[in-house]
């Protein structure tokens, strides 16, 4: 056993730098077969417009991970986004109608987006967590009924904004980047610092890991995997006011369709266990952006919109299938 | 009789490299009952899994009367006539006696349907041999351990078993179910069937076993009819020196009482359970699997529901969760060490603090890894784990350091009440000698400390007092020279066990 130690240590490190680094040395190498493709790939504004269409899906990925490394799952994200996204237009036009400014207007109904977002998460992980019942069976119920509700709510129609400054907030950017993108690079690293530097994200590992050990070493793991759930609302929050700024509506039965796969897919391809208890907040950054990249080619190549599917399906199965094979 | 039915011959075994069983020469003769011990890791279940076709030997030959055989897998082992009955049962709960006795190799009528009636008939004869009230139509899940065992015992019969081999089969059974299941050990050795009994508990080697074999560390190292060998020199043998020297002197323990447990009781495991732990005092908690003796642990710890009283140095000691627990100044290393011991895909480091890590923040959440990696490396020192990379995953380290870095992890927080669950369960004696070293210097240092363990030399190597439990309930309390294997046994099972010692 001892004779093991050395070699087994070094074993050990090239594995974990290989989990580190594998989807980043799959976005380059995608990222100089794209460009090789297509001249445009590499446009300053192509990459941007890539970075703001994966940035939605990406912040919810960031809650995301945080669910699946604590041995979890949340279905209804994009059900979700869609229910909080027509609360935030409804808040808006209210509060517009009613007399008060623009600013406070947005900015109320930007506050009610994220609060409700972490009430909806809350609401699901307490199910989970209290009503002990699996994450997978709560979040497909809250995820019928989250979509329910917001197409009651607009009669299957649209809410749209009233409010010319949520729009314009919408395309805005900041030194050129678009502000979902500013967004999600700010939460990813204040999310990452909190996965690795503190004592909550050293109990979601341990909690997703082995619960029975985690609660044994005097860990609330109800609390931590409820705070999970909450964390990821919160983020749909985020996410959610950000589309209804960029299309200044929310359409209630298009907003946020197949979310829950594509944040999925991010999180998996950046490296984190489905089985939970391993993976990387910036990982995931990077999961969505090989998927954005992945669209972006396809377009540009030329090859129909209908197959991208498929393609998108056998990168999340590879990266599934080299995780396995890791094990 | 020339022939023996099973005859191995410089059986070697290899795992990466590394042999766990070197050269073993064994004769298993018919209607003899064959005793197989030795410490954990001495090679006893590598033995027994080759014969029962789970492992494949690196080299060397089984024959059975006399014909070399290599069984490929358990069924093949099964038809061959080789049958085990193991320690954790291999039975669908869900299914009925008859179901499991034929599983996989189901009667079939002409039609290829099964023939149900055949073997519940089958069953029914087989059940009656051995002297059981259990029916053929009764569902696994409903029966209790001895009952199960026979089910076992019965599917082997049902292949017309000639070499039954049994593993560890009297931990889970009370004194009387114990004589039963000799008594049908003795008649199915007087149909010529010859058994392999493999045990850590010596004096039922010697009451139901004619010959003995002892491994160590992979070696056969000694082979006797047991008339001409004792249980203290069967002991010698498998750790290969005085069996009194692996523990430290004991101390005399006179301070104030720390632990004081009065009428504590949880529904379903345990009922007026009192006892007190003295400062620098190693207090036993003996008893059968099953007494409550975990779960009394488990209570205290906060990790089931319970009503009575605990106090700590004279404040209320009772918890409603681990964190309150381990405030109140609780530790508790759990017997089950790689399900809720440690996290074995976490490092080395981050499993030392993960009880304690608010004590490791700065900032209140911030984790200050400087001051973590230090403490790690200084419980690495103190306790010698082999660990160079205190990053790797636990999963990385021999069993040994595991429970080390386990009980690590149990202390770090300081605690008052040590409660340690089997400690040295899966470790080697060298580990088993160090970690008996780091619990007399613990109560040498004025913690409690409460030692729950299964194996008696322990219990009366390491402790000033005994607490015997029985059936949820304390039988007894032993001090000082009281402290015996009979008086233990006797509490724990209310029976005289000197009959059989």
């Amino acid at each position: 056993m001892n004779a093991l130690g050395g070699s087994g240590v070094l074993e050990r490190v090239r594995q974990v730098q290989k989990e580190r680094y594998a989807a980043f040395v799959a976005l380059a190498i995608l990222t100089v077969v794209s460009s090789l493709l297509s001249p445009y790939f590499l446009q300053w504004q192509n990459l941007l417009n890539i970075l703001r269409q994966v940035s939605y899906t990406g912040i919810i990925a960031l809650g995301m991970t945080f669910v699946i490394v604590s041995g979890g799952i949340d279905l209804s994200v994009g059900s979700m986004a869609a229910f909080i996204g027509s609360l935030s237009v409804l808040a808006l036009n209210a509060l517009t109608g009613a007399g008060y400014s623009p600013e406070v207007a947005v900015a109320a109904s930007v506050g009610s987006s994220v609060l409700s977002g972490f009430a909806c998460g809350f609401a699901n992980g307490f199910l989970i967590t209290k009503g002990r019942i699996a994450p997978f069976i709560v979040t497909l119920g809250t995820m019928a009924l989250f979509r329910s509700l917001s197409l009651y709510m607009a009669d299957a129609g649209e809410f749209r904004s009233n409010s010319a400054l949520f729009g314009d907030l919408g395309s805005s950017a900041l030194v050129h980047v678009p502000v979902p993108v500013v967004v999600m690079i700010a939460l990813a690293a204040l999310l990452a610092f909190v996965f690795t530097r503190t004592r909550y994200g050293r109990y979601v590992r341990a909690v997703g890991s082995n619960a029975r050990v985690a609660r044994y070493s005097a860990i609330d793991v109800d609390r931590t995997r409820l705070a999970a759930y909450a964390l990821n609302g919160l983020m749909v929050g985020v996410s959610a006011v950000l589309i209804a700024m960029r299309f200044n509506s929310v359409g209630s039965s298009t907003l946020g369709v197949n979310y829950e796969l594509d944040a999925i897919a991010a999180v998996i391809i950046g490296g984190t266990s489905m089985a939970g208890g391993r993976g990387t907040v910036w990982g995931t950054v990077v999961g969505a952006i090989t998927l954005g990249v992945i669209n972006n080619m396809l377009n540009m190549v030329g090859i129909s919109p209908y197959l991208q599917g498929t393609v998108k399906g056998l990168v999340i199965i590879g990266a599934v299938f080299i995780q396995r094979q890791r094990q | 009789m020339a022939v023996p039915l099973i005859r191995v011959h410089s059986l070697r075994k290899e795992f990466a490299g590394h042999p766990v069983l070197n050269d073993v020469d064994v004769e298993i003769r018919r209607g003899e009952t064959l005793g197989l011990i030795g410490e954990n890791g001495a090679g006893k279940s590598t033995f027994m899994k080759i014969l029962a076709g789970i492992y494949e030997p690196t080299s060397g030959e089984v024959e059975l009367d006399g014909r070399p055989v290599s069984f490929k897998s358990p069924s093949d082992a099964r038809r061959g006539g080789v049958s085990i009955v193991p320690q954790e049962f291999n039975l669908a709960a869900d299914l009925t006696v008859e179901e499991n006795v034929f599983l996989g190799a189901e009667l079939l009528a002409p039609t290829r349907t099964l023939d149900l009636a055949a073997m519940r008939g089958r069953t029914a004869e087989l059940l009656a041999e051995l002297g059981t009230n259990v029916s053929p139509g009764q569902r696994i899940d409903g029966l209790s351990a001895a009952q199960k065992q026979l089910v076992e015992i019965a599917k082997a019969l049902a292949f017309d078993a000639r070499l039954l081999i049994l593993d560890e089969p009297t931990t889970m059974l009370t004194r009387r179910e114990i004589d039963r299941l000799f008594a049908v050990m003795r008649t199915l050795k007087a149909r010529g069937m010859a058994l392999v009994y493999v045990s850590h508990k010596l004096a039922e080697v010697k009451a139901i076993c004619d010959r003995v074999i002892i491994l160590k560390d992979g070696l056969l190292v000694r082979e006797a009819l047991v008339d001409e060998i004792e249980p203290p020199e069967m002991a010698r043998c498998m750790v290969g020196r005085e069996l009194r020297e692996i523990y430290p002197p004991k101390r005399k323990a006179g301070g104030p009482v720390v632990l004081e447990v009065r009428g504590l009781s949880s529904a379903g495991a345990f009922a007026d359970v009192s006892f007190a732990v003295r400062e620098g005092e190693i207090v036993g908690l003996a008893g059968l699997v099953g007494a409550g003796r975990t779960e009394v642990a488990e209570a205290l710890m906060g990790l089931r529901p319970s009503t009575g009283t605990v106090r700590v140095s004279g404040r209320d000691g009772r918890a409603r969760d681990p964190a309150r627990a381990v405030r109140r100044g609780f530790g508790y290393l759990s017997e089950d060490r790689q399900g809720s011991g440690v996290v074995t895909a976490m490092g080395v480091a981050e499993n030392m603090t993960l009880v304690s890590l608010k004590a490791y923040c700065s900032l209140a959440y911030v984790v200050d890894r400087d001051k973590e990696r230090a403490q790690a490396r200084a419980w690495r020192e103190r306790f010698g784990i082999k660990a160079n990379d205190l990053e790797a995953a636990v999963e990385s380290l021999s069993g040994g350091n595991q429970q080390k870095v386990s009980l690590a992890k149990t202390l770090d927080p300081g605690p008052r009440v040590v409660m340690v669950d089997e400690p040295t369960r899966g470790v080697d004696v060298a580990a088993k000698q160090e970690i008996y070293r780091f619990l007399a210097e613990l109560a040498g240092k004025g913690a409690a400390l409460l030692l729950i363990s299964s194996e008696l030399e322990e219990i009366i190597g390491m402790c000033d007092r005994v607490v015997v439990m029985r059936e949820g309930r304390v039988a007894g309390e032993l001090e000082g020279a009281a402290v015996g294997e009979h008086e233990i046994m006797y509490l724990a099972t209310g029976l005289q066990t000197g009959a059989n010692a």
